[in-house]
Parts: structure tokens; C-alpha cells; sequence
């Protein structure tokens, strides 16, 4: 019976990496385009729903949290399929057609799970703590353009909202790492809080640097003044840095590796959601996701031009730039090893922040002279 | 690896609707498959033993194939690899990272050490096997098992997932295991 279990011993083949692609294109599609396709069909209902701003709203936030919800069984079961094939293994096989349903058995596993809550924690702080942390990383996609028509609610202030929401998800991870009452979840927190501050500063400075240069804080509007050439293509020699520093900044804001120090195993056991087990743990993790998926959306729209391109539907033009991204932020991933607490920190303030100042003075500059 | 159903198996799910009768299947059977499929392992080797335990989740054997991966807290964890010798200090630490997981954990003991005291039985300083303080449910022969027999030993484990009663009212207790034994006729 073992030569059967070792049958898939072979060298990752191309193909088989194309169909894994262009599965997790389908399914991210798909779900795209789910909360979208009952709006068609329900037209009556629609127009009673909008009609009303609070049912309006209401239905707004039901598919935003669908999508968000559908999007990260896609994007699980794609990393660690990606994990595999980077460590010369095949990743989830067993359960539906390569492991495509590992993450549905995952979730149904995690909510059947026994509920802990440790006898010395601080109840209240450690019951909401998951939902501080997961509802600022949906708010997130309340904003985020798919297409010009698909945007949950164009604010004018778009890109001041999302820094604003993301950073109060802070709040969260130090509620959980104090209120879990355990040294590794608070030594968890605490790392986390000095990060996610940190690397808030040169992010919202490129940010910036990019808000200026298209003179409006708008995400629709920041894309549609791309309509002739991306942003990246546009200001090669500003951008191009603008969009390395955002990558890092991203990287470190959703705690992946060579960042993930908030939870490195081998010092903190799993950082500050060490106490956290069932449906809670899995409220991180979603968020964790949502965030990682938001920030390669957002990367898209200040610098790939969002859902613009020729020949396909706006949405699967905007998911497979976003998808581009994701690929490469899980390369990163699952190549570089963790960095010491101490490199983290003066890496951020010592280089990105001063390198983030120098673009806004270019941006205005470049703003000046346009 | 589903085991057959029996005629009256299916009787109990049939619920009668006007003209005739659908089949529930009962809500048993997905927390089954879910919990079968997904068995997070703690990260945690004693000895010896750990080194093939590592092998078995690397590139030849790969166990994230059955949807088991390592997670650092016991909070998180279904399944304890107890792979290696435990020391008389040792024990109570294993008790206690038991004790932190939550319902419904397994414990696999792998190797002979883990199983009984292997070759150091007769030592003052090794327990003699992880039944002594906390419930084993499979056990993987060996010194060390070969990763093929510890896939053997989670394949058998998930068998036993499906054939146990998922699904229990709250306060009421688990419903005991048999254990099981792989190879070391
Ligand atoms: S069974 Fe053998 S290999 Fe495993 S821990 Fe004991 S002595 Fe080491």
C-alpha cells in the first residue's frame, strides 16, 4: 500500500501549475462575481432594497463579507498549494479534486471544535478581540474598485479610509495578546503593535506620494486617471521605488514572512493568538487573508491601474493583476527566512522612512512640474 | 475509505415528506470527513523518532496531502505525535500540552519508545510509553517507523474517525476508543 501513497513523487510539471492558476482565477471569478450576479436576476428586489439606505447598506456589507468569505477558500487552498511546489512537495491531494475542498473540511473542523477560553483571561477582551480584529479588514473592501461599477461605496476620501480602518485593527491584536493573559500572547501583541505602527509611516507616505500625484484620494478616482498609462509606467523612476516600499510595508502589515515575528513559532509559540482555539482562531486567520488580498488590491490600484485592460471584463483584469501580487508576495513567503526583531525595526525607520520622504519631495516635484 | 452502509443505517435517515421520503444524511458524517481530513498536529518531537516524523511532513511524503500540518499551540491542534522517549520530566509537561487541546483530540505514539519504553524499558528515567498518563489512539511500530508506517498509522487513525460517534451532546463524555496497532507482529 505504500508505493501507492509515494505514487505522486515527480517533479512539479508546468501544466500543473497553469491549471492551478488558472483554477484559483476561476474560482476568485467566480466568486466575484456571485454577490454581483443576483443583482441581475433580482432587479425588483433590488430596486425595493435601493430604495431603502439601511437595507442598501445592509445588502452591501452581506456581499462584501460573502466575497471576502468565498475568496479566502480559494486563496488558502492556492497557498498551500504554491507552499508545496516552493518545498518540492504537492500540497493538499485527499480531499476533493486536489485538495480543492481541504479548506471547507478546515473550517467545518475548526467550528465543531471545543471552545477555550482560559480561566485566567479577561473574558470580555478576549471574546471580542477576533471580531476587532476581523471587521476593520472587511470594512477595507467596503472601498476597494473591482470594476467602476463594483465598488461597495465610493468614498472621496478613499485612501485616507483605509489607512485609518486597517490601523485600528491594532486594537484588536493588543486586545487578544492582553486579554488571553499568557507572557507569549502579550510578547505577541506587543511585537505586533511596534510593527503594524512602524510600518504604518512609510506606508501612508507612499500612499501619499501616489495621492498627489493623481490629485485625488478617490481609489476609483486614483485608477481612472490611469486610463492612459499605468502609474507605474507613467513616473518609472518614482514609482517603481514607491511601489517597493509599499510591498515591504504591505508585507510587514500582514504579518508574512520575513516579517511574521508577531507569531514566530519558534520564540512565541504562535504570538498573540496562541490562546485562541475553534471558530475564534479561524476569525484571525480570515482576517489575516482578507488583509493579505486587500493590500494586493490596494497595490493594484495606486500602480497597475486597477481593472483597466483590453479584450476581458474589467473584474478578472483587476483579479489577476491582484493574483500577480498575491504570487508574489507568497514567493517571498515562502523563500526568505524571518528577520530579528531589532533589523526589523531599524530597517523601517533607518531606510524605508527616510526613502518614503524622499518620494513625496520627488512626487512634488514631479507634481509641480506636470 | 468510507465503510459500507448498512440497510438499516439508512433507514434511521429517511425522513417522510408528502409522496414518498428524502434521505438526511446526518450532520455525523460531515463533522467526520471534516475532522478526518484536517488534523492539525502539534509542533513537538522528543527524540529520535521526531527526525522521521519531520521527514514524513517533507518533500518525499509530504502529509500536508491529508490536510495535516503543524501548528505551534496546542489550542490549535487535533492530533499529538508523541514521537520519541519521554524522560520522567518530560511526562508531565506531554500531560499538560495534552490537556491544553481541545476536544476532539487523538494522540498517535510513534516509535517503540513511545508505545512501551523501547529500548531504554528498563531505565529509570524513561516512562514506559505514552498509555501511561494519557490515552493513546494508535499505535506505530518501529525504531523509528519508517514514514510510510506513520501515514499507515494516520491513514488507520482517520478510519477511526469515521467509525466513532462525531457528534456527542455537550457535557455528555466522549465515547471511549479502541486503540490500534500498526505492524510489530
Ligand atoms: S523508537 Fe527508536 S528511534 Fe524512536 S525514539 Fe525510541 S529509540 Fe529513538
Amino acid at each position: 500500500m505504500t508505493s501507492g501513497i509515494l505514487r505522486s513523487r515527480r517533479p512539479i510539471r508546468a501544466a500543473e501549475v497553469g491549471l492551478g492558476i488558472s483554477i484559483t482565477v476561476a474560482i476568485i471569478a467566480i466568486a466575484s462575481a456571485i454577490p454581483h450576479l443576483p443583482w441581475q436576476l433580482l432587479k425588483p428586489l433590488t430596486s425595493f432594497v435601493a430604495r431603502y439606505p439601511l437595507l442598501n447598506a445592509l445588502a452591501n456589507a452581506a456581499m462584501v463579507a460573502n466575497f471576502v468569505a468565498l475568496q479566502c477558500l480559494g486563496f488558502i487552498w492556492l497557498e498551500r498549494k504554491f507552499a508545496g511546489w516552493m518545498q518540492a512537495r504537492v500540497g493538499p491531494m485527499h480531499v476533493g479534486w486536489k485538495g480543492l475542498l481541504q479548506t471547507v473540511a478546515d473550517a467545518v473542523k475548526l467550528l465543531l471544535k471545543e471552545d477555550i477560553v482560559p480561566t485566567d483571561a479577561d473574558k470580555p477582551l478576549f471574546a471580542l478581540a477576533p471580531y476587532l480584529v476581523f471587521v476593520p479588514s472587511l470594512l477595507t473592501f467596503m472601498v476597494l474598485p473591482f470594476t467602476s461599477a463594483w465598488v461597495g461605496y465610493d468614498l472621496p476620501l478613499g485612501a485616507l479610509f483605509v489607512l485609518s480602518i486597517s490601523t485600528t485593527s491594532i486594537l484588536g491584536v493588543f486586545a487578544a495578546g492582553w486579554g488571553s493573559n499568557n507572557k507569549y500572547s502579550l510578547l505577541g501583541g506587543v511585537r505586533a503593535i511596534a510593527q503594524l505602527l512602524s510600518y504604518d509611516v512609510p506606508l501612508i507616505l507612499v500612499m501619499l506620494s501616489v495621492v498627489m500625484l493623481s490629485g485625488t484620494m478617490s481609489l476609483t478616482g486614483i485608477v481612472t486617471q490611469q486610463e492612459k498609462l499605468w502609474n507605474i509606467a507613467a513616473h518609472p523612476l518614482l514609482m517603481i521605488p514607491a511601489f517597493l516600499i509599499f510591498l515591504i510595508c504591505t508585507l510587514a502589515e500582514v504579518n508574512r514572512a520575513p516579517f511574521d515575528l508577531p507569531e514566530a513559532e519558534s520564540e512565541l509559540v504562535s504570538g498573540f493568538h496562541t490562546e485562541y482555539s475553534g471558530m475564534r482562531f479561524a476569525f484571525f486567520f480570515l482576517a489575516e487573508f482578507a488583509n493579505n488580498f486587500f493590500s494586493a488590491g490596494l497595490a493594484v490600484t495606486l500602480f497597475f491601474g486597477g481593472w483597466l485592460g483590453a479584450g476581458l471584463p474589467a473584474a478578472v483584469w483587476f483579479t489577476l493583476k491582484t493574483l500577480c501580487v498575491i504570487f508574489l508576495m507568497m514567493w517571498i513567503r515562502w523563500t526568505l527566512p524571518r528577520l530579528r526583531i531589532d533589523q526589523m525595526m531599524s530597517f523601517c525607520w533607518k531606510v524605508l522612512v527616510p526613502a518614503s520622504m524622499a518620494l513625496i519631495c520627488a512626487a512634488a516635484i514631479a507634481g509641480v512640474s506636470h | 475509505m468510507d465503510k459500507p452502509l448498512t440497510q438499516s443505517e439508512i433507514d434511521t435517515w429517511k425522513v417522510p415528506v408528502p409522496g414518498g421520503s428524502v434521505l438526511l444524511a446526518p450532520a455525523d458524517r460531515l463533522a467526520q470527513w471534516a475532522r478526518r481530513n484536517s488534523m492539525w498536529s502539534l509542533t513537538f518531537g522528543l527524540s529520535c523518532c521526531a527526525i522521521e516524523m519531520m521527514a514524513a511532513a517533507a518533500a518525499r511524503n509530504d502529509l500536508d496531502r491529508f490536510g495535516i500540518f503543524f501548528r505551534a499551540t496546542p489550542r490549535q491542534a487535533d492530533v499529538m505525535i508523541v514521537a520519541g522517549w519521554i524522560s520522567v520530566k518530560m511526562a508531565p509537561f506531554i500531560k499538560t500540552l495534552y490537556d491544553q487541546m481541545p476536544e476532539p483530540k487523538y494522540v498517535i505514539a510513534m516509535g517503540g519508545c513511545a508505545s512501551a519504553g523501547g529500548p531504554y524499558r528498563d531505565s529509570i528515567t524513561v516512562v514506559k510509553g505514552a498509555d501511561q498518563f494519557i490515552p493513546v489512539d494508535v499505535y506505530v511500530y518501529g525504531c523509528p517507523p519508517r514514514p510510510e508506517n506513520l501515514i499507515n498509522g494516520i491513514i488507520k487513525l482517520q478510519d477511526l474517525i469515521t467509525s466513532e460517534h462525531a457528534l456527542t451532546r455537550r457535557g455528555q463524555p466522549l465515547p471511549p476508543r479502541t486503540p490500534i496497532v500498526i505492524g510489530g507482529e
